[in-house]
């Protein structure tokens, strides 16, 4: 299943310079694999050395933060779009 | 009608309307508290006073000292507005790429402003004034991020506020920022309803500043980790531009309730909430949602009167929450 990634501007080096990515999965998790695979610099960006995602990156599927879903089991469907943001300051 | 001695004595009570022919859902009511009515015109002059409260009770804060902060706007003049009755001197720490309005509403009540990088949006401005705290350490730092009389004082004032009003209450929607409305309202009203839903909008700031170096950069308020985080929260969503614009402009069309962009952006998050409510399942539902501010501050963004188009196109380099 083919799922557009949203990359925020800090990531899009790692990324050929690109502000989307399709990419194959079935779940968030299968997603997240698919494009460290592809563009490997990016793993170290998502991914905490036991696999987790890391705390100042929040990962959204269709605009809801996966960590109120099923986290890295949420599953995606063909033509969700799933967008990775640093978390930013307000106030 | 009472004659008040202080400005500082309208911070607070605010009144809350029903916007519900705006819910898509017959059985789920939407209720707006309007923040915008405090005298500074924000939900932040609640914080704002009890931070200087908190630090004149501590004596930190004395007559002639000067306050730091770094704010995308209402903070600062909250706190403007108070440090210019209490004889305080005020620098705010504001990024450059914030509207015109706020630098001059900030100015008006005395603020001095030091304008950070706009490219590193509200990150880089807190980074900024904690590197001047420490330089200046005669300088009061209030820091709304991590100051527990941020959550405090919604946890004291707004959420006994909408539980008195609204004692059917059945959800909570607000803006995420520094955490302190969702923390302090959401911790009173759980431990009051423990059934009460709350959920996070924000807008998807972080897709676009540039300044970040990596994800480290980023910044979760230490507010929101003290006062329970994600295990107090139900859900967070991003809302974009154009859907924060569009629930905006119905508030004003629609309501007559003339809000800030972010009031759009919790709106239009109540009702994602309201849209997926199942009241044969959950029963009828009644949301309460923060409008924070009113418009004025945001006009010179076009978001009210120019096509959708191209005020999303120009917003993304503006910081609107």
């Amino acid at each position: 299943m083919s799922i557009t990634v949203r990359l925020p501007t800090v990531l899009r080096p790692q990324a050929n310079g690109q502000s989307t990515v399709k990419v194959e999965g079935s779940n968030v998790g299968e997603v997240v694999n698919s494009l460290v695979a592809a563009y490997p610099g990016l793993q170290s960006n998502l991914l905490d050395d036991s696999g987790s995602v890391r705390k100042f990156v929040n990962i959204y599927i269709n605009d809801e933060d996966i960590r109120f879903l099923d986290k890295l089991q949420t599953p995606v469907s063909e033509g969700d779009e799933v967008a990775i943001l640093p978390a930013v300051a307000g106030g | 009608m009472a004659v008040y001695s202080s400005i500082t004595e309208l911070i607070g009570n605010t009144p809350i309307i029903d916007v519900s022919h705006l819910s898509p859902n017959p059985d789920v009511r939407i209720l707006a508290k309007l923040e915008g009515q405090n005298p500074a015109g924000s939900v932040k002059d609640r914080i704002a006073l009890a931070m200087i409260e908190a630090a004149e009770a501590s004596g930190e804060l004395v007559p002639g000292r000067t306050i730091i902060e770094p704010s995308s706007g209402n903070t600062g003049i909250a706190l403007a507005m108070l440090a210019g009755l209490r004889g305080y001197k005020i620098k705010i720490v504001l990024p450059e790429n914030v509207t015109p309005e706020r630098r001059q509403v900030l100015e008006a009540f005395g603020a001095e402003i030091i304008s950070s990088p706009g490219a590193e949006g509200s990150n880089g401005a807190v980074r900024m004034a904690q590197a001047l705290s420490e330089a200046n350490p005669e300088w009061v730092f209030l820091y709304q991020y991590g100051n527990e009389a941020n959550p405090t004082a919604h946890y004291e004032t707004t959420g006994p506020e909408i539980l008195a009003d609204v004692p059917d209450i059945t959800h909570f929607v607000a803006g995420l920022g520094t955490s302190g409305t969702l923390m302090g309202v959401g911790t009173y009203l759980k431990e009051a309803k423990p059934e009460v839903k709350l959920f996070a909008v924000e807008p998807p700031s972080g897709e676009r500043v540039e300044g970040l170096r990596s994800l480290d950069d980023g910044y979760v308020p230490p507010v929101f980790d003290k006062w329970g985080g994600l295990d107090l929260l139900d859900g967070k969503r991003i809302v974009r531009p154009a859907e924060s614009i569009e629930w905006t402009r119905r508030l004003i069309t629609d309501c007559g309730i003339f809000a800030g962009l972010s009031s759009g952006a919790a709106l239009a998050g109540a009702v994602k909430v309201a849209a997926r409510h199942d009241a044969a399942v959950d029963g009828p539902a009644v949301i309460v949602f923060v409008v924070c501010d009113g418009a004025w501050k945001y006009l010179s963004t076009g978001a009210y009167t120019s096509p959708l188009a191209d005020v999303v196109e120009n917003l993304g380099d503006t910081i609107y929450f």
